[in-house]
């Protein structure tokens, strides 16, 4: 033993980055699950052919269709099909537990692909429905999640078109898994694109962030946070087309913060723009009992899943319209300006602090984890 | 929210600002113990706002970086066994053993679950009989009280196959290894609130003696940092070093007693390896004598583990400004910020990465191709 402690070698450990098989933080919507993306999934999907690289199914569409290169990076990949521009998504759902405050797994369903397609400005048209069943699952729970999904989609004015049902043994899915995929029509001139967020944009949040991943916390790990708190669970194509309506070249980007929350929809567009982020802290609505729970399990409130919400980058001339917009439509009454995006530091994300400082905000590497202190 | 939004008024932030700058002649060196305070002053940009007064060296209160990597891989070893059921806090799962990690433990099959307070474990040995249930016990001085309550728990309802794996770490002697450490630059501490909150202050009297340097007890709030802080500073101006309280609303002097007393009849001091420091004389505490049946590393043969840091990363030198990062044989080539070696090439506020991001020159032949998107690729990583 030594006397005297050798302060010189302290060092964080750092998180293993190579893991040889998925982890659960592959799924998180991070770091870890981009990394995937970019070193598994597009190399072997793009094996074939170069021109075809970021889209196989490429060729088969019309010539103007550049669009459709950012498949994997958008929410939704806009195919140019006979004249008509397609926007069209998949996302599955997993969600445990099936029901929480202000929703279930069935609205998820709907909302989640919906929203995706309104993320690239597309008017809903139809969804598909593919259910995992777990042997030994009450009927009566399917028939609540099919109901669920049934009035969502028909307050959302889609149709459910097609669908599938597997069902596999007790022990391989935890209930049930949900997939919905979705096609939407882009109307004229509606172009919204992560890489048309330019500098000078104002970003404007839809309402308060976090309500979604802190009741679904607050059933699973029976915490009580003492406060209401509910999914914010909604469909959000109706809100961006009255954005849409406002201007439609102002609109140049927009993101449901979902998996990974704000700071991960606010650090894609920076990296996909190339362009810097700055936004300011206190000026992003989080709600009491979204930061009361943050602060009790060591969360950041920037990293929390919303499933109603979304993050529009606007052009400066046109900010006051699209707000103006926002405000008179009931899912973006709360929506506020947090911030610009800027030609400095491209690619980051910075966020300014009710004090006067400044920090970096990141993605998180993948699953959100509670600290010990 | 009662207690949070309060300490974060930036009006008050902004007068103990101007305090602490009205009071500094010049910028003192000052370690925050906890990493929870390293977190908020980060979050905060606190470090920034007193850049001129302040140069805050971070402690090595973090439990998750400081549990040796032997017990690391014992945990390992243990998770991977089919009658275990390993249950264990959230972020203890990322930290790198020799070459897994619990998530990887958990994806090739063996029942790690991630839990939020050890009563959680005693709840699973009691509804899983025929496992054993073991509870991975690490933390400081704030998380023990929890964990021996969990033993207590498990011995009074005769569950014979709960255990814990114990690595707790104690604050105060790691604060005197840090001060009589070559070379160290710290001149007052801010002592981790917390840990106070269940010691009481008692324990700092005789460090502040020892090394005639200024403690102040701090909490975790910018307003409760910056009057830490300030309280520092007006010591190290006026050459005083005392003891000082800035965190009265959270620690009583005596601490909490029922979990001393707990804490007294569950565990008991002993030699404890930090990982990256080595080893500290009575610096952490395991399972007390007439507790042993509860305590996994004895009901667990693992076999000999040989336990290898998985890199080379001096991070610790950059952190104490003794090493520029250019100079690191690993920067730029074995450590990028798509694959660091440490902290300070991970995090986006960290001296390699900033280094790595403005700075960066790279000689002639090595490739950079994976990194070479500039400031982003650091934010990526």
């Amino acid at each position: 033993m030594t006397d005297l402690a050798d302060m010189t070698g302290w060092a964080c450990p750092t998180p293993l980055r190579d893991h040889q098989r998925i982890v659960l933080g592959h799924g998180g919507g991070g770091v870890l699950t981009s990394e995937l993306i970019e070193h598994l999934f597009l190399p072997a999907f793009a094996a074939g052919g170069s021109t075809a690289r970021r889209d196989p199914a490429a060729a088969l569409l019309d010539a103007a269709s550049a669009a459709s290169a950012d498949a994997a990076l958008a929410d939704a990949a806009v195919l140019a099909v006979g004249g008509i521009r397609l926007a069209f998504t998949t996302d599955s759902y997993v969600v445990r537990p099936l029901f929480f405050p202000g929703g279930s797994i069935g609205e998820l369903a709907v909302h989640g692909t919906v929203n995706d397609l309104a993320c690239r400005g597309a008017v809903p048209l139809a969804l598909s429905a593919g259910f995992i069943l777990e042997e030994g699952l009450e009927l009566a729970v399917l028939g609540r999640v099919a109901q669920a999904m049934g009035h969502a989609a028909a307050a959302a004015g889609v149709r459910l078109a097609t669908g599938d049902t597997k069902v596999v043994e007790r022990g391989l899915a935890d209930g049930l898994y949900v997939n919905t995929s979705g096609v939407g029509l882009v109307p004229p001139g509606v172009d919204v694109r992560p890489d048309r967020a330019a500098p000078g944009d104002r970003i404007i949040v839809s309402g308060p962030i976090g309500e979604h991943g802190i009741a679904v916390l607050s059933v699973r790990e029976g915490l009580e946070f003492g406060g209401d708190v509910r999914s914010d669970t909604a469909a959000l194509h109706g809100l961006v087309a009255a954005m849409l309506a406002a201007t439609i070249p102002g609109v140049h980007a927009l993101r449901d913060p979902t998996r990974g929350g704000l700071a991960t929809a606010l650090c894609e567009i920076a990296a996909a723009a190339g362009a810097g982020v700055e936004f300011t802290e206190s000026a992003v609505p989080v709600p009491p009992v979204v930061e009361a729970a943050c602060g009790f399990l060591g969360l950041d409130p920037l990293h929390v899943a919303c499933e109603g919400r979304l993050v529009a980058f606007v052009a400066e001339a046109d900010t006051d319209a699209v707000l103006a917009a926002m405000r008179a439509h009931p899912a973006g009454r709360d929506a506020v300006v947090i911030g610009s995006v800027t030609a400095e530091h491209p690619g980051v994300v910075v966020a300014r602090t009710a004090f006067g400082g400044t920090r970096i905000v990141d993605r998180p590497l993948g699953e959100q984890l509670p600290r010990i202190c | 929210m009662k207690y949070l939004t309060e300490f974060r008024d930036p009006e008050l932030a902004r007068w103990l600002l101007d305090a602490i700058a009205a009071t500094a002649s010049r910028r003192w060196t000052l370690m925050e113990v906890c990493g929870g305070q390293t977190h908020a002053i980060i979050r905060h940009g606190l470090d920034q706002l007193l850049a001129d007064q302040v140069e805050f060296i971070h402690g090595p209160g973090c439990p998750v970086c400081v549990t040796p990597l032997e017990t690391i891989d014992r945990a390992l070893a243990i998770a991977a066994r089919p009658e275990v059921i390993f249950c264990s806090f959230g972020d203890m799962l990322r930290v790198p053993g020799s070459d897994t990690d619990l998530f990887t433990v958990k994806a090739r099959g063996g029942d790690v679950r991630v839990v939020y307070s050890p009563l959680d474990a005693v709840h699973l040995a009691e509804a899983h009989p025929d496992r054993q249930v073991v509870f991975f016990a690490v933390g400081f001085e704030t998380t023990a009280p929890a964990n021996a309550l969990a033993a207590v728990t498990a011995r009074r309802r005769r569950l014979a196959n709960f255990s814990m794996l114990v690595s707790h770490v104690l604050v105060p002697p790691a604060m005197s290894a840090v001060a009589t450490a070559p070379g160290n630059r710290v001149e007052a501490f801010l002592a981790a609130g917390h840990v106070c909150t269940v010691m009481g202050t008692e324990q700092y009297e005789p460090l502040v003696a020892a090394h005639r340097m200024p403690i102040v007890v701090t909490g975790f709030e910018p307003l409760d940092l910056l009057d830490g802080v300030r309280h520092a500073v007006a010591q190290l101006e006026a050459g005083r070093a005392e003891l000082a309280n800035a965190y009265r609303r959270a620690v009583q002097p005596e601490g909490n007693p029922a979990a001393r007393a707990i804490l007294a009849e569950v565990f008991t001091v002993c030699d404890r390896a930090w990982r990256g420091i080595g080893t500290i004389p009575d610096s952490g505490w395991r399972l007390a004598d007439a507790w042993r049946d509860f305590d996994a590393e004895i009901r667990f043969d693992v076999g000999g583990l040989t336990v290898a840091e998985p890199a080379a990363c001096r991070s610790g030198a950059v952190l104490q400004g003794l090493l520029r990062p250019p100079d690191c044989a690993a920067f730029g080539t074995s450590c990028t910020p798509r694959r660091p070696l440490g902290a300070t090439m991970v995090s986006a506020e960290g001296a390699c990465a900033a280094y790595f991001q403005y700075r960066r020159l790279a000689p002639a032949g090595r490739a950079h191709t994976s990194d070479s998107a500039g400031p982003a690729a650091a934010v990526e990583a």
